[in-house]
Parts: C-alpha cells; structure tokens; sequence
C-alpha cells in the first residue's frame, strides 16, 4: 500500500512541475478613520525544475475576494405612478469584494470547465440557487453591475506582468468602502486553459482604533452604545456652542 | 479629507458633511427649525443608507435641541406638567414608529416609507406655510388686521381634564397625547424632531400661549429623539456617532450665523423663502420617485440577517 502511494506521488510529481510561489505586498490591511482605500502589489514566481515547455504558453490569474455573505437584489417597478421595490432575488452567497486580473484574454487564460470547477469569474463567485423569479439571471447581472461601479467587483483582464513565463506582477485597487473580514488571494498557473497549479493566502481586513472600538460596541453592547452616543453628542453640541461664545468675547 | 464612518461603512469628506451640517445649521439658526426635515434628505442624497442617516439624525437632534431646552428651562418657559404628557405620548409614538420601520425594512420598503412620508409631510407643511406667508404679506400691504385662531372646539368636549398652569389652559390630556404619539412615529421613522408640527399643534389645537411653546416642544423632542436613538441602536444598529458628531459641529456654528441673518430679515419674508426651501426639498425627492430610476436594481443585505 505505501509503495503504491509512493509510486503514486512519483507519477504524480512531473504533473505539478510547475509550482507558482506569490506573495502580496501587504497581508494585513487596516481600516483606519481616514482610510481612503489601499493598493496591494501581488507578485510571484513560477517554480519548474524542467525547461519551459514549448507548447502553448504558461499564463496566470489572480483573484482577491472578501468574505461572503447572503444579498437580496431588490427591483423596482412603476406602481400607482411611482417607482417602488417590486420583485427580489435571494442571492444565497456573493462576496462582499471580487477582483479577478489575468495575463491573457479570458478565453486564452482558462476555459469554461476550468472556470466552473474552480469559481473564478464574477459570476461564478456568485451563488445563486434558490431563486424562484423568472429572469433571475438579470438581478445578478444587475448586483455585478451595482458592485463593479462602487470599484467593489474589478475585472481586470490582461493586466497581470507575466516576464519570461516565470515572473509575475500586478496591482489592485481596495475601494474605500471595504467591509471587513477575512479575504483570501487566489493563484491560478493555467497552460491551455488547464489549471496547472493553484496557490491561496489570506489578507486580513480589519477595522482598527476608533473604528473597531465604535463598531465592536455597536454590535456587542448596543445600549451602552447608544447611551454613549447620546452623551458623546450632547457633549460635541455644547463644547461647539461655548467654544463659540468664548470666540465671540 | 476623506474620513471611514465606522457604521455606515462609507468614506464620505469629512468637510462635506462639515458643510452640510453648516448649511443646515444656518438655516435652522434664520428660521428657528430644529433643521432635521432638511438634513436627512441631505443625507440620503450624499449616499448614506437611509436607516443610518434617520437613527443618526436622531441622536443629533437630541444634542441641538438640549442647550436650547436648557435655557428654556432656566427661563422658566417651558410648561413641565404639558412637556411630560406630550413626552408620554412621544414614547409610545416613537416605539410604534421604530417597529414600523422594522417591519418594513424587513421587506425592503424603509426607503419608500421615508421617502413618501417626507414628501407628504414637507409638501403640506411648506405649501400651507407658502400661503400663509403670502396672505399676510397682502393683509400687512391692505392693512387689515389677522385674523384670530379659534381653539378647535374639539379639545373642550373631551373627558379627562386637567389644568395646566404653566400655560394657564384647561383641557383634555387626550389631544396633547395624540399629538405626543405622532410626534413620537415622525421622529422614528424620519429622523426629524417634529418641532414643524407640534409647535403649529400647541399653538392653534392646543391653545398654549406662544411663549411656552418653543420650550416645550424642545423639551419633549429632547428626550423623545433621545428614546428614539437608543432603540434605533438597540434594535438596527444603525445610529454613528462620528457621522452625527461631524454634523453637529457644523450645525451649532452654522445655527449662530444664522440667526444674526435671520435678525436682519423680516418675518414674513423669511417664512416664504424657508417654505420654498422646503419645497424645494420635497420637489427633488417626489421626482426621484416619480421618473424612472437609471438603476432600477437595487441592493439589501439578505433574509439570514
């Protein structure tokens, strides 16, 4: 039994001759009062121990998610002369952020198979399966659409720097309305549109200082919150108020 | 310089929000309005989820409208017996009003109560207030004099009678409840402190003397919007306190221009030129719900949560 999987890992091993070893600029990204949003530089190598085959070449693709969560996709229609909320769509998972960037045209870098067994394009990070309205394929059409002009979704086809077929780059935009949570970044090596190899690590996205505080004690003390609030407010009001009047005399 | 809102979740400038809470604030300084009718539109047309921009709204009222209750009460004019039977009915009202908003923020209708519920309101205020201003402007040019309002004579076949000696009026509690009820659902669900129409109610309903007017109803609304942001807290989490500091500081110096410019103004004047503020405001947010959208998609956070 342990000779076969010995043998196993030898047969195994010249498939996975090719090994993508990346890293990201930063790994931990902290959302401060004045976040304005951040730019993380992703960048890697191709690790092979034979030459560089020479049939189709070798391409890669990245992607950076956030954490899921369940969306109601709302839209409206004319009623009574006004334009109200009509019909949703339950989207079971989307992720909060989505960015995907490649080396190559889409159709070059991977193919659909691929693309299904391993959830990277926007619409296939998005799950949707319980949906009951007909043309529900228009509200996540509509929910891509919304995040891609909040810089929340990015599809960034052809922007990744691919040297010799071994060094990679690129960069990506976190908006400044990021939620937080715990993302992860994605290494796809794909020759034919066949993933060769997959590499994942984590980016932390964390509310930090003052804005974790606030946040933390909304969620988990919520009167204490509010007490605090209304003091907090009372106090602003009265110490612009005096701080005026001082000014004044 | 842009600044994270921890509960919104959005980065907005923070002399945008500076400014606005000014511009309020001098308007609310010019007119004497508690400005909160004005600000939350604002707020929702600079992109602050409509939940967050009523709950956060309510603590800042609860801040702009404490110096001035106080100083009413050092003066003396503030009628306390009529502040705790308005209050009573504010409670209730505010309670009904924030499972109101719920409810329907459960089925993803919160924006278009809000939005309706500001059109209705902001359009009969500002239109009533528009004519008004004009027929007095035509009696002070002809010379006739006002005419007297006449307490409604529904307010003295009602049981439960009592004096209240501040204002030195003898009546039902039931009225001033009911107004305290509406004020209370207003300002859960808009956000507002309902000064534009508890203080009209005292006056011509009511029939309180106008000189307790102004610090009863800050009394009321002081402590009503106060109840109204704990449960919003409590309840939404939706109330930001950095959002509403930000606002108020702008607010409490716009309000000292303005009333140095509302001094030099006229009276009748400044009623016209606030109800056409007023429906201005109403104006924009009736046509975003009368002309198609150019995003009829829109986002929610789903049913698990």
């Amino acid at each position: 039994m342990l000779r076969l999987a010995l043998l196993l890992c030898l047969v195994a091993a010249p498939l996975n001759a090719e090994e993508v070893v990346a890293d990201l600029s930063q790994s931990r990204i902290s959302i401060t009062t004045d976040f304005d949003g951040s730019e993380i530089l992703i960048f890697g190598a191709v690790r092979r121990e034979t030459p560089i085959p020479a049939d189709d070449p070798l391409q890669v693709l990245i992607t950076v998610e956030g954490p899921s969560e369940p969306i109601t996709v709302r839209r409206k229609a004319r009623r009574y002369g006004i334009w109200v909320n009509a019909d949703a769509v339950e989207v079971d998972s989307a992720p909060s952020f989505y960015a995907v960037a490649t080396s190559a045209p889409w159709s070059e870098a991977i193919s659909d198979v691929e693309d299904l067994r391993h959830d990277i394009s926007t619409p296939r990070a998005i799950r949707s399966v319980g949906a009951t309205i007909a043309g529900s394929e228009d509200f996540t059409e509509a929910l891509i659409r919304i995040r891609t002009g909040q810089d929340l979704y990015q599809s960034r086809i052809g922007t990744i720097k691919f040297e010799q077929q071994t060094l990679f780059s690129t960069s990506m935009r976190l908006p400044a309305n990021l939620h937080e949570g715990d993302y992860r970044a994605r290494f796809f090596l794909t020759r034919k549109g066949q993933v060769v190899d997959m590499f994942e690590t984590a980016i932390d996205v964390r509310k930090v200082g003052l804005e974790r505080f606030l946040f933390r004690l909304s969620r988990e003390n919520p009167l204490i919150y509010g007490i605090m609030s209304l003091a907090i407010a009372i106090m602003a009001g009265w110490g612009a108020s005096a701080a005026f009047r001082t000014f004044r005399t | 310089m842009h600044i994270y809102l921890p509960i919104a979740e959005v980065s907005v400038d923070a002399f945008l929000l500076l400014g606005l809470g000014g511009f309020v604030g001098i308007l609310s300084g010019m007119f004497g309005v508690g400005g909160g009718f004005l600000m939350t539109p604002l707020l929702f047309f600079i992109g602050i989820p409509p939940a967050v921009a009523v709950a956060t709204e309510a603590n800042q009222i609860v801040a702009s409208s404490f110096s001035g209750a106080l100083a009413h009460l050092k003066r003396r004019t503030v009628d306390l017996k009529m502040g705790v039977v308005l209050l009573a009915g504010g409670l209730v009202g505010a309670a009904l009003g924030v499972q109101i908003f719920n409810a329907l923020k459960a089925i993803g209708q919160v924006e278009l109560l809000v939005r309706l519920s500001y059109v209705v309101f902001l359009g009969t205020i500002g239109g009533l207030m528009f004519v008004e201003s004009l027929k007095a402007i035509r009696r002070s040019r002809t010379g006739r004099p006002a005419q007297r309002y006449r307490k409604s004579q529904l307010v003295n076949v009602l049981p439960f009678k009592t004096k209240f000696r501040t204002s030195g009026i003898y009546i039902s509690v039931i009225p001033p409840v009911a107004v305290g009820i509406l004020v209370g659902v207003l300002a859960a669900i808009m956000g507002v402190g309902g000064g534009f129409i508890m203080v009209p109610a005292m006056i011509y309903v009511l029939g309180m003397p106008t000189k307790v007017v102004v610090g009863t109803s800050l009394f009321q609304i002081m402590f009503v919007t106060g109840f109204t942001t704990l449960l919003h807290a409590t309840t939404n989490h939706t109330v930001d306190v950095v959002l509403a500091v930000l606002l108020l500081v702008g607010g409490v110096l716009g309000a000292q221009v303005g009333t140095r410019i509302g001094a030099r103004l006229q009276a009748e004047q400044l009623r016209i030129l606030l109800s056409l503020i007023v429906l201005a405001v109403c104006g924009k947010l009736a046509l975003d719900l009368l002309v198609q959208p150019s995003e009829i998609y829109s986002l929610g956070a789903g049913a698990g949560h």
